[in-house]
């Protein structure tokens, strides 16, 4: 077998064509598996487009899972820790789920897009265990990552240039439901929800009609400044919204090697989302357990003295380290210093006065910062205008 | 833990299937004064201990044909000979049938045969008492909980320490040796020890009856060293239950019921009824409810987590270890009626009654095997064979006799289904057994052959395989029947198992039952 040389083994996304050409930088990174770009042009630039008008980002490469069938809500409230009755047709909801030692394998999102049909998006690959939960149930699990091209439209003028586009009545669409239009002859789902914590929307569509969804949608932003975003400049507005990133601010349960670099729900600030009530779902005798002695971590958002992004820092309390952050950067917008940290506990209660150890260099000679940082109760960024509806449009 | 009854509950404990485990387990708890009642969905108690009229006036021992491993502690403790068990015949010769008369027989540690050199005999004593000491160390971890390896207890810790203190014990040859040999097979163990080849076929029949092994199969060695357990608990060759293997299962039932345990038979469990991962009761299929804040499952654990308590009401983890447990079984059961004596070639009338096997060497064994892979039922199958009429006549009318055999081997499933091939496999054991009691055919009255289906739905197994869980090393001790359910309690509180399927598994030896009521009990202790 002969291979070409401008043959990659990477897959590509249905958007690549428009994708490559818009990425000035030619700076690709590794989506499981997709080739995606880092940044097109400016992270600073796309990160501002999705502050100040319209970024768009490709996240066809998410992992996506069709669960049909009648057991389908059930096989579901079973996964993950939430109550997903609490999802009703035609919404989205934030959802985790853990291994039977109640250590987090994934979140994502759960489409209710109709009676006993719900798509489940998650960061990792989740064939295997979702095959073994279904084990008992009258459900259907499928695959359908590469069936369905996504975009993600997320700024202050992602309604306007959607409506431009032909979306009529968008703007009364709230935040975390669902819309379907008719887009040259194939179905458009809209979904009002994003990584950005702005108003925002995701398009999901058949591939097939990706290039030309692309097209006309920049077309229709032109006179909104619409942008192509990399996931660089995503970084930096999920860390402002208070987005915890699987991989980074925690390893998936099942990709852990050594004992305890597991995180549970609770561990991760993320106690909203378990609902002991539910009598079944996985991790649940386990999270009884550590409700009732005790986590070994907490989740903080710190607000970090200075502007020197508390990358990979350790954190003390007074001369004891309390632990590490996970993500940080400097948040333009809400003009912050955040940084996401795992506390050993007691540690890390709102309020709390602690100091980041900060490394940075600047031509070769390399500085350090012991920044002071408290514990705020919640993230920076979240404008008015990503729960407003009508949604703003300019 | 409270086990105590509350007034919202009918008993202390509601005990799943009334097999010899479940039985055994049943009258412990009862013994500590537990209120106890024991379901079963058979109209007899015993489970595989059971005695059936197969045809009018001819009764067999339906499942097992053998006791070679009943716990002398559990015999005593429950006093099962004051409750009716009687012996028809113990430590039986084990005889393989030779198609010329030429027979070799085992019992204990002598072999005879007019075919068996000298060096043999002598080598067979030799293997005999150093794999005793081997079976001795395995018997003296059957009587007790299986340790833990993680989060073990200071017990659990004791436990592990005497395993390998035991084995350091053996000698520093005896040790390596049995290294060397556990994780290999029987075709390689009795190739390096015998020449006879009926010898070696003989004797992997006792590693390989019950189970979906051949010869050559890993954990053949294991499977023979944990049947020689029976040695060490006093029986050197099979024993025969007078009036079938019924009569252990009413034995043990009247012990239970004497020891103050409400049997209820014909009552088939259809739900073990859980709340929020808390055992409540269980449902039968006529819809009546039973409440207990603790049932025992002596259902084996793949039927008792996926249809019992139903695999949507267990965490995700737990599904998966139970979907992988291996239970397949390559065993069916052959019983005939016959109008006179089975007449074999050279056979003496005194050895009509000893466990009579077919199987003429490994090649013959191993090919056998070869067709149960490929869910095919073998041509030339092995067999052991039980003419239990000969030393009990309750079994068959004055003159006449039943033959029941162990069949190896047959698969779960056929191409076409069981029904279509019923006939053609009964005949062909027919031939396969006429080869060496020529007359047999003519002597036929009825007959009955038992597929792993039929084993499975007459006896409520998973896969028809008896052992619940195959015995393999990697599915004993902290791993029976699966990481997270050792020790007898399950992820779901206040279930607990007691079948062969757990530690030290079946073979009507009743250790899985009397060790999880002392786990029950210790558990309601602290």
């Amino acid at each position: 077998m002969t291979v070409r040389k401008d043959e990659s083994m990477m897959l590509k996304t249905p958007f690549h064509s428009r994708v490559a050409a818009a990425n000035e930088m030619n700076c690709w990174g590794n989506w499981m598996g997709y080739t995606t770009p880092n940044a097109y042009t400016d992270v600073e630039l796309e990160y501002f487009a999705m502050r100040s008008t319209t970024g768009v980002f490709d996240l066809s490469p998410m992992n996506k899972y069709r669960i049909t069938g009648p057991d389908a809500q059930s096989f579901l409230n079973r996964l993950v820790t939430r109550d997903v009755s609490k999802i009703r047709v035609g919404r989205v909801g934030y959802a985790v789920w853990c291994d039977d030692a109640g250590q987090v394998l994934d979140d994502g999102t759960i489409f209710h897009l109709d009676e006993d049909d719900y798509r489940l998006c998650a960061y990792a690959r989740a064939n295997d265990w979702l095959y073994w939960s279904s084990l008992g149930f009258d459900v259907t699990v499928q695959e359908e990552t590469a069936d369905i091209a996504a975009l993600a439209v997320q700024g202050p003028t992602s309604c306007s240039t959607l409506m431009a586009m032909g979306l009529s009545g968008l703007d009364e669409l709230k935040p975390y439901a669902l819309a379907q239009f008719d887009f040259e002859g194939a179905r458009l789902m809209v979904s009002r929800t994003g990584f950005t914590g702005d108003l925002g929307y995701e398009l999901w569509i058949a591939p097939d009609k990706a290039e030309q969804l692309w097209d006309r949608l920049f077309a229709a932003g032109a006179p909104f400044l619409i942008k192509p975003v990399g996931s660089d400049a995503l970084e930096i507005a999920r860390i402002e919204a208070g987005f915890l990133q699987a991989g980074v601010d925690f390893v998936p349960a099942q990709e852990t090697v050594r004992r305890g670099r597991s995180r549970s729900p609770y561990e991760l600030g993320l106690a909203w989302q378990v609902d002991l009530d539910k009598p079944v779902f996985n991790g649940r005798k386990a999270l009884l357990q550590e409700k009732e002695h005790g986590s070994r971590y907490r989740f903080a958002i710190l607000d970090v003295e200075g502007n020197k992004p508390a990358h990979h820092s350790f954190i003390f309390k007074g001369s004891k380290q309390v632990g590490t952050v996970t993500s940080a950067a400097w948040c333009p917008t809400a003009k912050t210093n955040m940084a996401f940290a795992q506390l050993e506990t007691p540690h890390g209660y709102v309020g709390d006065e602690l100091t980041a150890e900060i490394y940075y260099q600047r031509e070769l000679q390399w500085t350090r910062v012991l920044a002071p940082c408290r514990v705020i109760d919640s993230p920076v960024f979240s404008p008015p205008r990503r729960r407003q509806t009508p949604a703003v449009s300019c | 833990m409270c086990l105590g009854a509350t007034p919202m509950t009918d008993y202390d404990v509601l005990l799943v299937g009334g097999g010899h485990n479940g039985l055994v387990c049943a009258s412990y708890l009862a013994k500590a004064g537990r209120k106890v009642l024991l379901l079963e969905a058979n109209e007899s108690p015993g489970g595989c201990a059971i005695t059936r009229e197969f045809a009018p006036g001819f009764s067999v021992s339906a499942c097992a044909q053998w006791v070679r491993q009943l716990s002398p502690q559990v015999l005593a403790d429950l006093d099962l000979q004051k409750h009716g068990l009687q012996w028809a015949a113990r430590d039986l010769a084990s005889v393989a049938l030779s198609k010329d008369g030429e027979h070799l027989s085992v019992q204990g540690e002598q072999a005879q045969g007019s075919g068996l050199a000298v060096k043999d005999r002598e080598t067979y004593r030799a293997f005999h008492r150093k794999t005793q000491k081997y079976s001795r160390l395995l018997a003296s971890v059957l009587a007790a909980r299986p340790p833990r390896l993680v989060e073990s207890s200071v017990k659990d810790r004791l436990a592990l320490l005497k395993l390998g203190l035991g084995l350091k014990m053996l000698g520093k040859e005896d040790m390596s040796e049995l290294m060397r040999i556990i994780l290999i097979n029987m075709y390689d163990l009795m190739s390096e020890n015998f020449e006879n080849r009926q010898l070696q076929a003989l004797l992997s029949m006792d590693a390989l009856v019950g189970t979906r092994m051949g010869p050559r199969s890993p954990n053949s060695v294991f499977s023979y060293l944990y049947q020689r357990v029976g040695d060490v608990f006093g029986y050197s060759g099979p024993a025969q239950v007078k009036g079938g293997m019924g009569q252990l299962g009413s034995a043990l039932a009247a012990s239970a019921r004497a020891a103050g345990v409400e049997i209820r038979l014909a009552a088939t469990v259809s739900s073990i009824d859980t709340r929020a991962g808390q055992a409540r009761g269980v449902t039968l299929a006529s819809g009546e409810q039973f409440t207990a804040p603790l049932v025992v499952s002596g259902v084996d654990p793949v039927t008792t987590f996926e249809r019992l308590v139903g695999f949507r009401h267990l965490e995700t983890g737990v599904v998966r270890r139970v979907s992988q447990i291996r239970v397949q079984s390559g065993t069916a059961k052959l019983h005939l009626a016959l109008d006179g004596p089975p007449s074999f070639t050279g056979l003496d009338a005194a050895q009509l009654g000893q466990r009579l096997v077919i199987a003429p060497d490994m090649k013959y064994i191993e090919r056998a095997f070869n067709a149960v892979k490929y869910n095919e039922y073998s041509e030339a199958p092995a067999l052991d064979i039980s003419v239990a009429s000969v030393n009990d006549d309750f079994l068959a009318p004055t003159g006449k006799h039943v033959l029941s055999a162990i069949v190896q081997y047959a698969p779960y499933q056929v191409a076409g289904g069981w029904d279509a091939h019923r006939e053609r496999f009964t005949a062909q054991l027919l031939d396969c057994i006429a080869h060496y009691a020529p007359g047999i055919r003519d002597q036929v009255v009825a007959s009955e052959l038992l597929t792993p289906q039929d084993l499975e739905r007459e006896f409520h197994m998973k896969g028809g395989g008896w052992h619940h869980a195959e015995l393999a090393l990697d599915q004993v001790l902290m791993m029976r029947p699966f990481p997270g359910a050792t020790q007898y309690a399950t992820p779901i509180d206040g279930l607990y198992l007691c079948s062969a399927g757990t530690h030290p598994g079946g073979g009507l030896m009743g250790l899985a039952g009397k060790n999880a009521a002392q786990e029950i009990l210790r558990g309601a202790q602290s």
